[in-house]
């Protein structure tokens, strides 16, 4: 290895600066901090409608906003945190990381890894748009029908137009994770060896390929009986009421997962390093993750439980609902185990996720009670649900997300976060969170129903409401501080070097933040800790001497095989490309005429993804198409 | 974890009665006694795992090898506390589901049928077997199951009086049921728990449980036909309601007023609440709903009606006599 082939390889990866390079980059690293910015940038928007909310409800009988705008907001910030916050946010962690975490130059499909991101933006401006018009979905973030199928106005079509959208980007997506996942591993990490934060995500995106497309066949029935008269939910019609719930449902549950479980491989991944051991139980949580994403397909029914199905039915669904805590429990007992066989280092995103552990434990808690028919049936759509949930969702995947934020920023910028800033911030965040959720229990158990935009005083719902809504400033309060912490650190921050956490996985083997080619050689991996593992590092150093597994010329990644991750085959890699973002831009132009309904503009942007369909595919280079 | 259960107690001292924790009922006496063993059950989990955690973060680790040794490599800690203790508390918790089941459910014999058809946004409730018909407000017997069938006109809502039983979802195309049994007199309030749209928040119900004695009374005086006016004021104040957009939406048994777009106004001035339990039913209330009904309950299907002073007072007292 000489420096000339460094030089090569820098040349071949390094995407030059300015407007073209940026609207045709493959490189998913930007790629990842695109999703990551975007998503930040959603999170603040929902956050923002939440605490306009709160406002509202700080106490009985306010009228700070107008039915219609309470309605709107309340919406928006349920279609926002779950769509185009969580699912984009852990999209970008994923999108940044599995390549480093399994030794590989790109994703496998970097072309439509662009893709993806860019219909995610066009779908996150569509639905927004309505927002900025006045007119978004007003239905809840589950749109039951027959309210979304008659209710008037563009407002419910921009649910279903903006959610098909959308569904294409995170089904490119995931299907972009599981083949990367499969085939770009470094030689000598076998399947098992895979760091578990990328089998979190191959969970995931498993459940979304098999989840996803009953969410868009709902859509897609919602938006032919709005705009051309079907009639699949319309009961005096021979339709059933009840088939959207079923159908949202069944994507919706395993919806929660999607979520959850690349929040649990962000947990294993900073538990081990924050403890300074191997995970206990490794195959256990693999297992468990698995097991999870498998089991989820088969509880959407206990959100039905009130809508009068049959008994036995119901507890089929409720026995399925309880056995899903036992992956859960192996989870948590193989954390508290690794903490317990370790030597923990309290840093600040190991702090994010002791206290995810507190929060989510509460919310998993809370969650077996919703398998206990008679209790689901009287505590459903009440606060209850809403303090459960955002236990789960808020601690059980943002408390993580801002973990591994505070792990993985120092990787991506070479810089540190203040620590002392960092625990404040922690800690303004967890009385927050606490101060604003916990009371809506108590509010849910006195009996307030969810999704109301005023309630009468002398229910007792008064000072809890107040509580929260203070909560919810204090939690803002601690987010900023969090960001801003994490901004000065992009600036000013002390300079992060390789591995500032003695991290084990292989991301923190390469500089900081990586370069374009994220390796200079195929590292070697003979464990499932392979930063750790001094041995392979040295044969690293050897194979660069050597040049051997540098693959100086053009795009190139290794190829391995499936299970056992044996080298197979050199994989040319794309180089940047505009289709992707005139596929996107088409599908774009596709929707907007659909909700103009302007048949002709419809029907233009489909000529337009034809032809850019045709253009990203005309030559294909030679081994690999995008 | 202290300051969440002294939060509790202090905002149960001041509940209303709209609250899941009663023994009004012993659909709801049950469901509240799971709440309470699940909270007491869940206390013990969360304290073994926060136990744990703290003691994973607390010990003075690697001093002691005997120590490491004791605790060995972890798995027995997933084994024990992930998968043994869990499932044999879940099965516990599945049985204990199974058993609370017949007391929620609609079973056995009710003396009572009714229809109670939700619309956006009221109820309009109807005795099957008679001629009743009223609205946002049930009165039954205490002490007596009733069987309360539900429909919806519209969307989706969802009929929840906690202190009576659990929710049950109102669903466009399907008939749905719920038995009630109330254990004492009283006056519970009960509001629509699935999202309906604009005005699902101010969409309330009383239900009044009272002696049987009582209740047939109220039942007896429900069936009439409305009040004839006894006075020529009041006879004034019918002519103003006829005359006006009122009868279109509202019926009036006795009178030519039979639309059916808003509550049945028969007996209106014996009900407890104007607009689906957003206003206490009194005279200035109902004045300030008849001028301006979509300041108080905008986007609601009633439009403002536009009279005199004089108008007013006529219909006031016209609408107070519906007794």
């Amino acid at each position: 290895m000489t420096l000339a082939q460094l030089d090569r390889l820098e040349r071949s990866w390094a995407e030059p600066r300015g407007l073209v390079a940026a609207l045709t980059t493959v490189d998913h690293k930007r790629i990842g901090v695109r999703y990551l910015l975007t998503a930040s940038v959603f999170f603040l928007l929902g956050g923002v409608e939440a605490l306009v909310l709160r406002l509202q409800l700080a106490g009985p009988n306010r009228r700070l906003l107008s039915p219609e705008a309470y309605n709107q907001l309340f919406s928006m910030h349920g279609i926002t945190m779950i769509f185009l916050f969580v699912t984009p946010m852990l999209s970008g962690f994923g999108n940044y990381f599995v390549p480093l975490q399994i030794g590989a130059r790109d994703m496998a499909f970097p072309r439509l890894n662009a893709f993806s991101y860019w219909v995610f933006l066009a779908s996150g401006l569509f639905i927004y748009s309505s927002l900025v018009l006045g007119i978004a979905p007003d239905a809840g973030w589950f749109a039951y029908a027959p309210l979304s199928t008659t209710s008037p106005g563009l407002n419910l079509d921009f649910y279903g137009l903006g959610l098909i959208l959308l569904a294409i980007s995170t089904t490119a997506g995931a299907v972009n994770f599981i083949v990367t996942m499969a085939r770009l591993r470094a030689p000598g990490m076998s399947l098992n060896r895979m760091p578990l934060f990328c089998w979190s995500v191959l969970a995931t995106s498993l459940s979304v390929v098999f989840a996803l497309p009953a969410l868009t066949l709902d859509c897609l029935f919602l938006e032919l009986q709005r705009k051309w008269g079907f009639h699949f939910f319309d009961s005096a019609h021979g339709g059933n009421t009840l088939l959207w719930q079923h159908l949202f449902w069944i994507f919706g549950h395993p919806d929660v997962y999607i979520i959850f479980l690349p929040a649990v491989g962000i947990v294993s991944t900073i538990i081990p390093v924050f403890s300074q051991r191997p995970m206990v139980a490794r195959t256990w949580s693999i297992l468990a993750i698995m097991a999870t994403a498998f089991l989820g397909f088969g509880v959407w029914v206990h959100h039905m439980f009130a809508v009068g199905l049959p008994q036995l039915t119901m507890t089929f669904f409720a026995a399925a609902s309880m056995t899903i805590a036992l992956p859960a429990g192996i989870q948590v007992f193989a954390w508290l185990a690794t903490i317990i066989t370790g030597r923990p280092v309290m840093k600040t995103p190991f702090l994010y996720i002791v206290g995810f552990i507190v929060v989510f434990v509460i919310g998993g808690l809370s969650g077996v009670m919703f398998a206990v028919i008679p209790f689901d049936q009287q505590i459903t759509d009440s606060y209850f649900v809403v303090a459960h949930f955002h236990y789960v969702l808020f601690g059980g995947a943002v408390f993580p997300i801002i973990a591994a934020l505070h792990y993985w920023l120092p990787k991506m910028s070479g810089r540190l976060f203040d620590e002392r800033v960092g625990r404040a911030g922690f800690w303004l965040i967890f009385l927050g969170f606490n101060l604003t959720f916990f009371p809506m229990h108590i509010s849910g158990l006195l009996g307030m129903p969810r999704r109301v935009y005023t309630y009468p005083a002398g229910e007792g719902w008064g000072l809890l409401n107040l509580l929260s809504t203070i909560g919810a400033f204090v939690l803002a309060f601690g987010l900023v501080v969090m960001a801003a912490n994490l901004a000065w650190s992009l600036v000013a921050g002390a300079p992060a070097g390789e591995n500032p956490w003695n991290a084990n996985t292989l991301e923190w083997t390469t500089s900081s933040p990586p370069p374009s080619y994220n390796f200079p050689v195929t590292p070697a991996v003979r464990s499932a800790d392979p930063a750790w593992d001094h041995a392979a590092r040295e044969d690293d150093r050897e194979r660069l001497r050597d040049g051997m597994l540098v693959f100086p010329d053009g795009h190139e990644t290794a190829g391995t095989t499936e299970l056992g991750g044996d080298l197979d085959e050199v994989l040319r890699m794309p180089e940047g490309s505009g289709w992707p973002l005139a596929l996107a831009v088409s599908l774009a132009v596709v929707v907007t005429g659909l909700i103009a309904s302007s048949n002709i503009a419809a029907a233009l942007g489909i000529v337009c993804c034809i032809v850019a369909l045709a253009g990203w595919h005309w030559r294909t280079p030679e081994g690999r198409a995008a | 974890m202290v300051g969440g259960v002294s939060l509790l107690t202090l905002a149960l001292s001041g509940c209303g009665n709209q609250s899941t924790l009663t023994t009004d009922s012993h659909a709801s006496h049950v469901i509240s006694n799971l709440w309470w063993g699940m909270l007491a059950g869940s206390a013990v989990v969360f304290a073994i795992v926060v136990a744990l955690l703290f003691f994973g973060l607390l010990r003075r680790h690697g001093t002691d090898p005997a120590e490491r040794d004791r605790i060995g490599s972890g798995t027995w800690i997933v084994a024990t506390g992930g998968v043994v203790f869990p499932a044999v508390v879940l099965v516990v918790l599945f049985v204990v589901t199974v058993g609370a089941l017949p007391a929620t459910s609609p079973s056995g014999r009710t003396s009572l049928t009714i229809d109670v058809v939700a619309r956006q946004w009221f109820w309009d409730v109807s005795y099957s077997g008679t001629d009743v018909r009223t609205a946002n407000e049930i009165h039954i017997p205490v002490g007596e199951s009733v069987l309360v069938r539900v429909q919806s006109s519209d969307v989706i809502h969802s009929l929840w009086v906690p202190a009576l039983n659990r929710k049950i979802d109102v669903i466009p195309g399907e008939t749905n049921e719920v038995v009630w049994r109330a254990d004492r007199a009283g006056v519970f309030r009960g509001q629509c728990a699935e999202f309906c749209g604009l005005e699902h928040a101010l969409m309330a119900l009383y239900v009044v449980a009272e002696p049987r004695r009582e209740f047939d009374a109220w039942l007896a005086q429900q069936s009439r036909p409305g009040a004839a006016p006894a006075t020529t004021t009041l006879e004034r104040g019918q002519q103003i309601f006829l005359g006006s957009a009122c009868e279109y939406c509202h019926t009036i048994a006795g009178t030519n007023a039979s639309g059916t777009v808003g509550p049945d106004l028969t007996h209106f001035a014996s009900r407890l609440s104007i607009a689906a339990g957003t206003l206490a039913n009194n005279e200035g209330n109902l004045a300030g709903w008849i001028l301006d009904p979509q300041h108080i309950k905008p986007g609601n299907r009633m439009p403002a009606t536009a009279l005199s002073g004089t108008e007013l007072q006529l219909l006031l007292a016209y609408l107070e006599s519906l007794r």
